[in-house]
């Protein structure tokens, strides 16, 4: 059966790298084919022994392919047999086969002003409708939206000083204390003084973001929030050189996702303004995936070895932000943050202004 | 220090990228007096897949020859090799700050010192040209129409902000110019050379151009397929900005600054004020950069600048720059002024070598 084989080698990349659980609560046909908390495709990594199984599939072709067929059994069949044999599996998996339109080099598309619709910046677990700060001024101005989760499994896997550590910095998330440079970080929300968000928080800010995608081994993405961008550098070997607000990204393509790694983010950042956070051990893995024209599912996993327990995942859709003519406009916020931050530095009686 | 880190290691590497090649006079003895740049090996800029011109990759604008022409070279554009020599090591020497020739003061106002100077800000133009500025004739910017008693005022506040900036005594954070703040810094239109960070990396993708300036970390993403400009109403830090190919050069035309002060270069008017920029591919590793500013409500003319940008070894990366998550000056800035209040002090005239409020 050569169709059923070649589909099966396009497939095999894009399935085994998606790897564990990427699929939600009961969506992913394949959930019951492992060990509850497991995945085929973790289980087929470790008998493989590399974590980078699915470059091998890719580079090796069939002689790879066919051991890792042989090994994945009656469950793989069954899991393709379903409705994702163009080979989108996980969050991406509900969406009908599409193959993305092509820049010159032939990779997918990415081109565009996106945007998240969840309301993860308030808290990327699940939340309900809240007041928000300062209800006695801000009304109904300042309330914030219910939202479910974006996080797969519900809740983050925190170490329990981490927990508690999260919920200090909810508490104090406000608190803004600028007055020694030792104490410069150490409380409130990174977003409450404009700074950079880092990743991946600055995919479902409440502001879209421009991918510009070109011929070059450099993408750029260029957020609307206080104007932060990123390089992501296209094949680059070796670590980050150096700390970062928005980290350091090295991308590669599997298939038509664009896998990005980003370790060296600075470990002030923040994850939502619920005080979910992380170390300087912090590493993402981000997927973004053309799913139609119009959409991308992103997924992001997480490890942080200090602060969770275990890795763990989010995933949520992109969409294409479709008003003709749009453009993305600045948000430079620090002009907006000065008086918070700074104020109570002025001259007494000084001109104010 | 407004500069973290992650500035300073760009610093290092540029430092360390350019330490071999002799800091003076490097280039100009083999060439004629004024030899343009064109009288390099001539080799075909290349294009990207889809047909426009390649301007991908990071590129480097520092050099030290001014925008204006010093008042001593008056008449004179263009430089033999002796007298750039010479000019070379004057600019040199006035902007290097591991001078201890001032006093105490000064050392202490000349604290960005040679660690943070980026080397090829010491080196005039290959063209030995004594200006950036190229039209007027006079490489200096025209004379200025007489403005309004509105602006007049703003002008004297800006310099009386400037004043108590400079003798250690703001009131608040809005007597320090945006790019102390981390507002806008070489991001804005005009791009000019300055100590530090002078790299703009350039992307480019099926009808746009994007250029991210170092400093601070914006992206402008310039749209070609001729859509009008944002509405009046609608301004940003970075104005609004179009593109469009004419031959070989990138043509980009922004217009939409908004009127906080100081956004708009050299206290011109937003709502008059239009900067057209020409970026040409001239050969593998150099791009001639030209900008000309029209606004009639402050010169009495246009004027036109040029630079020289210089490909960056593409092995080189280009680092972000945090300006204002880690701006602990603001805060020693006016705690000091506090406390010198207590003691005090008043604004008198500045102290020699102060640093200047960043304007631009």
């Amino acid at each position: 059966m050569p169709g059923l084989v070649s589909r099966l080698r396009r497939a095999l990349p894009n399935f085994l790298e998606r790897g564990a659980g990427m699929a939600r609560r009961g969506e992913r046909p394949c959930r019951r084919a492992g060990p509850r908390g497991t995945t085929v495709a973790a289980r087929v990594g470790a008998s493989v022994g590399a974590s980078g199984v699915a470059r091998g599939v890719a580079r090796n072709g069939a002689r790879v392919g066919a051991n890792v067929v042989a090994s994945l059994g009656a469950s793989l069949v069954l899991c393709l047999a379903g409705p994702s044999l163009a080979g989108q599996q996980g969050p991406a998996a509900q969406f009908p086969a599409y193959k993305a339109p092509r820049v010159a080099d032939g990779h997918p598309d990415l081109n565009g002003i996106w945007q998240a619709f969840v309301t993860a910046n308030f808290d990327i677990g699940d939340h309900e409708a809240q007041p928000g700060p300062h209800p006695e001024i801000m009304g109904a101005y300042g309330a914030e939206p219910a939202g479910q989760g974006i996080v797969e499994g519900g809740s983050i896997p925190y170490q329990p000083w981490a927990l508690d550590r999260k919920k200090q910095n909810f508490a104090a998330r406000m608190t803004v204390d600028v007055s020694s440079d030792k104490t410069w970080h150490a409380v409130g929300d990174p977003e409450l003084k404009c700074y950079m968000p880092g990743v991946p928080r600055a995919t479902y800010m409440p502001f879209p973001f421009q991918i510009v995608q070109g011929s070059s081994p450099y993408i750029l993405i260029a957020y609307a929030f206080t104007s932060a961008t990123r390089t992501i550098r296209m094949n680059w070997k070796g670590d980050a050189p150096t700390d970062a607000w928005m980290g350091w990204s090295r991308g590669r393509w599997e298939g038509d996702t664009l896998v990005i790694d980003v370790t060296g983010q600075r470990e002030e950042t923040w994850l939502d303004r619920a005080g979910d956070f992380h170390s300087d051990a912090f590493h993402v893995v981000e997927r973004y995936t053309p799913v139609s024209p119009y959409h991308l599912i992103y997924e992001a996993t997480i490890e942080d070895p200090k602060v969770y327990t275990r890795p763990w995942k989010m995933s949520f859709p992109l969409y294409r932000r479709m008003e003709k003519n749009l453009q993305l406009l600045e948000f430079k916020c620090v002009p907006f943050t000065e008086e918070l931050l700074y104020g109570k530095f002025r001259k007494p009686n000084g001109d104010v202004k | 220090m407004t500069s973290r880190s992650a500035t300073s290691l760009a610093a290092l590497a540029v430092f360390a990228w350019l330490a071999p090649a002799p800091l003076v006079g490097q280039t100009s003895s083999a060439k004629p007096a004024g030899s343009p740049k064109s009288a390099k090996k001539a080799s075909t800029p290349g294009r990207t897949p889809w047909g426009d011109p390649d301007l991908q990759g990071v590129w480097n604008d520092a050099t030290s020859t001014p925008l204006q022409r010093p008042g001593e070279l008056a008449g004179k554009d263009v430089l033999n090799d002796e007298e750039a020599a010479d000019f070379q090591q004057q600019t040199a020497q006035g902007l290097t700050r591991d001078r201890r020739d001032g006093g105490k003061d000064a050392d202490v106002n000349r604290a960005y010192n040679e660690h943070w100077m980026d080397a090829r800000r010491l080196k005039i133009t290959e063209d030995h040209r004594t200006s950036l500025i190229v039209d007027p004739a006079d490489g200096r910017m025209p004379p200025l129409v007489p403005l309004s008693p509105d602006r007049q005022q703003a002008r004297a506040m800006r310099a009386g902000a400037n004043t108590r900036f400079n003798a250690g005594l703001p009131n608040d954070v809005y007597d320090m110019s945006l790019p102390v703040r981390c507002i806008i810094r070489t991001d804005s239109p005009p791009y000019l050379p300055t100590i530090y960070n002078n790299n703009f990396h350039i992307f480019q993708s099926p009808g746009y151009v994007a250029i991210a300036p170092e400093m601070i970390h914006s992206a402008r993403i310039i749209p070609l397929d001729s859509r009008p400009h944002l509405g009046n109403s609608l301004h940003q830090w970075l104005g609004d900005t179009r593109g469009h190919w004419d031959g070989n050069t990138l043509v980009v035309e922004t217009t939409n600054f908004r009127s906080d002060d100081g956004v708009v270069f050299q206290g011109g008017n937003p709502a008059t004020f239009r900067i057209t920029e020409r970026f040409t591919r001239v050969d593998a590793d150099t791009l001639t950069y030209q900008f000309t500013i029209e606004d009639p409500a402050t010169w009495t003319r246009p004027w036109t600048a040029r630079i020289p940008w210089t490909r960056i070894d593409p092995a080189e990366q280009m680092y972000e720059y945090a300006c204002h998550e880690d701006n602990f000056d603001i805060v020693h800035f006016l705690t000091g002024a506090r406390a010198r209040e207590k003691r005090g002090e008043t604004v008198g005239p500045p102290p020699a070598g102060a640093a200047t409020a960043g304007e631009r």
